[in-house]
């Protein structure tokens, strides 16, 4: 009934592997994002990075004529940058610890829970972004001098926990939607109570996630500066404010890109640092993708 | 080990009703399968006894105690997901372990039921693994392991196969009724495929629309369906519209004997047509044959146009076009509430033998 198709011969079958077989194409789209990216992104941090270290760099030469770690000395020889870099850490830890501490389990019933009005609330939550953040702050502040909090670390790690709420909720309660309830099920079908299931199931599973939210907070608190300069000033001095001051103040642009590559190195060890552990898959899940 | 006991158990959601006044008893060391299209309550039905769904109305008895208000984690059921649901962050042991170190077992004994388990399961030195460098199989046998590590009464599969291929589906069904039949332990087994159904259940529960439409041996409801909609549903059946009226039933040019008057449904068994010399009212042109090897299975047309399928011997061959006579072996007929009739060729020539001649 049926014809069974006629092979060719075993020798022809190598004939058409060998034609068929092709050079991998070379994708230029790619390159060129990438050559763009490279330019826009990498080039300044690059002289910048050169300016750290050069102690004479005049027009038009492409290299310092001379490169040392003068600045460099005369930077970190400093009390009030290390005064600073301290501040700044014990603020963004506290900003980042409080935080997690309100936002996580908010983020929870707000993945989890359904209870009246909990849409608008988590509006409520994301729309202090929508606000011109300067003039949120200004007319914070006006609030904060009546109650004593300018100047104040109290009043720093405030303002700045406000500007938290979007990262440390949003990414949050996706993380939190984003663990199967079957996973959760089948903890309690073995015998773990709804606690212990919290514990040892959803709460491991949101982790990249959640320490993607963590290291952003951290980081964007770190370097925030509207706020720090408006609420924190002149008695709270946190390590951008003093970057700032430098760049302004200074006519040597040495002592900002010092502390420009001081405090970019830690950051982005951390970045790196974070992605090895956690998987670039769960950080960029972190990221909303 | 343990006998379920459902009584009356009605689910709704909001409006809906998934599951309508329910009773089944599940005997100590059965497998019984509930076998339904999707939206049928099946799984509703399963989660209810594992205690992820509140039943709306009605009780649930486990060995005569009533569990209906106990959440499932003070249930003796242990359920396997259609999804695995393993715990990624977890090895393949730390899985199986976890039920375990919520008993506070000494650590050597954990050890011992997890590495008895696995074999049991054939992952023998897989512990160490992650779900995630496991296959599709393999990791519903983790699944499998993790609930029968903890000793549970009732054993409760929701689909558990459904996401993998044929072979391997085949396999670890007989896989799962080894294990089942060798613990003894009493199974409840989603599945929406009526030959996973009848290959490995002591009985099967047919729901449709959050009904039980039969409860029965697999071989039974085969050969036995109550409703219309169980003989659609489990095997091929040539399902045909016709009338009754003078002793007889007329669907699509077809004409059988049959008591009653009025619509009703005429069903036929593909293998339960024999080829035979084209007559008057029993012939069909050949749409095509499909050649399974085993047997020949024509997609025929009747003469208004309805398919009619045929299972006949392999040795048979016919083209598209052909007309072919048939003569019907057996077939049911279905009124609307009144018992199914059934009838057989050689039974009914007794009486009618002109014209089965």
């Amino acid at each position: 009934m049926t014809d069974i198709a006629r092979l060719p011969p075993a020798g022809a079958l190598s004939d058409l592997r060998t034609r068929v077989r092709r050079r991998e194409p070379v994708d230029w789209t790619g390159i060129a994002f990438l050559t763009g990216l490279a330019i826009v992104i990498l080039l300044p941090l690059i002289v910048t990075a050169v300016w750290a270290f050069a102690e004479v760099w005049r027009f038009p030469a492409i290299v310092p004529q001379r490169m040392g770690l003068g600045y460099w000395q005369e930077t970190l020889t400093r009390n009030d940058v290390w005064q600073a870099l301290w501040l700044s850490l014990s603020i963004t830890t506290t900003v980042t610890v409080i935080s997690a501490a309100i936002c996580f389990p908010a983020a929870y019933a707000f993945a989890r829970l359904d209870f009246p009005g909990r849409n608008v609330l988590f509006l409520a939550f994301l729309s202090v972004q929508a606000f011109p953040k300067f003039g949120l702050i200004v007319a914070t502040a006006t609030i904060f001098l009546t109650l004593h909090l300018v100047g104040t670390f109290w009043g720093v790690v405030l303002i700045q926990l406000v500007g938290t709420l979007l990262y440390m909720i949003w990414i949050p309660v996706s993380a939190f939607q984003g663990v199967d309830r079957r996973l959760e099920e089948a903890a309690r079908d073995v015998g773990a109570g709804p606690m212990r299931v919290f514990w040892s199931i959803t709460l491991p599973q949101a982790l990249p996630t959640l320490a993607a939210a963590l290291l952003i907070t951290f980081v964007s608190t770190f370097y925030e500066t509207d706020a720090a300069w408006l609420i924190g000033l002149p008695n709270v001095r946190t390590m951008p404010m003093v970057m700032i001051s430098f760049i302004n103040n200074a006519l040597e642009v040495q002592y900002g890109a010092v502390l420009f590559v001081f405090l970019w190195v830690p950051s982005f060890v951390l970045m790196l640092a974070a992605r090895r552990v956690m998987g670039a898959d769960a950080f960029a899940k972190g990221l909303g993708g | 080990m343990a006998q379920v006991q459902l009584s009356g158990i009605a689910k709704t959601f909001g409006k809906v009703t998934a599951l309508d006044a329910m009773d089944l008893t599940i005997d100590d060391g059965e497998l019984v399968c509930l076998l339904g299209p999707s939206g049928s309550g099946k799984s509703t039905l399963l989660r209810i006894i594992g205690g992820f769904e509140m039943p709306s109305e009605g009780t649930i008895a486990i060995d005569g105690v009533d569990v209906t208000d106990l959440p499932p984690e003070r249930r003796p059921t242990a359920m396997v997901f259609q999804s695995h649901a393993l715990w990624s962050h977890m090895t393949v042991f730390g899985n199986i372990a976890f039920g375990l170190k919520l008993r506070h077992l000494p650590k050597a004994e954990i050890r011992e039921r997890v590495e008895k388990v696995l074999d049991l399961v054939g992952l023998t030195g897989y512990g160490a693994r992650l779900p995630s460098q496991l296959s599709g199989g393999q990791q519903q046998r983790v699944a499998l392991a993790r609930s029968l590590v903890v000793e549970p009464k009732i054993l409760l599969l929701d689909e558990p196969f459904a996401s993998l291929d044929q072979h391997l589906r085949e396999r670890l069904r007989e896989e799962v009724r080894d294990i089942q039949q060798r613990l003894g332990i009493t199974a409840v087994f989603v599945t929406h495929g009526q030959d996973e159904a009848l290959a490995i259940s002591d009985r099967i529960v047919v729901l449709a629309d959050g009904r039980m439409q039969q409860v029965g041996r697999p071989g039974e409801i085969y050969a036995e369906p109550k409703t219309a909609f169980v003989a659609g549903f489990i095997g091929a059946m040539n399902m045909l519209e016709g009338t009754l009226a003078d002793g007889e039933i007329t669907a699509s040019g077809l004409k059988l004997p049959a008591e009653g008057s009025g619509p009703a449904k005429l069903a036929i068994r593909p293998e339960d047509i024999e080829l035979a010399e084209p007559a008057e009212g029993r012939t069909v042109t050949v749409r095509r044959m499909i050649d399974f090897g085993a047997h020949v299975v024509i997609d025929g047309k009747l003469a208004d146009g309805t398919h009619l399928r045929i299972q006949t011997d392999k040795a048979i061959r016919v083209s598209q076009g052909d007309q072919i006579g048939i003569r019907v072996e057996s077939w049911t007929v279905f009124t609307e509430g009144d018992e199914p009739r059934r009838y057989r060729s050689d039974t009914v020539r007794s009486f009618r033998g002109a014209r089965y001649a």
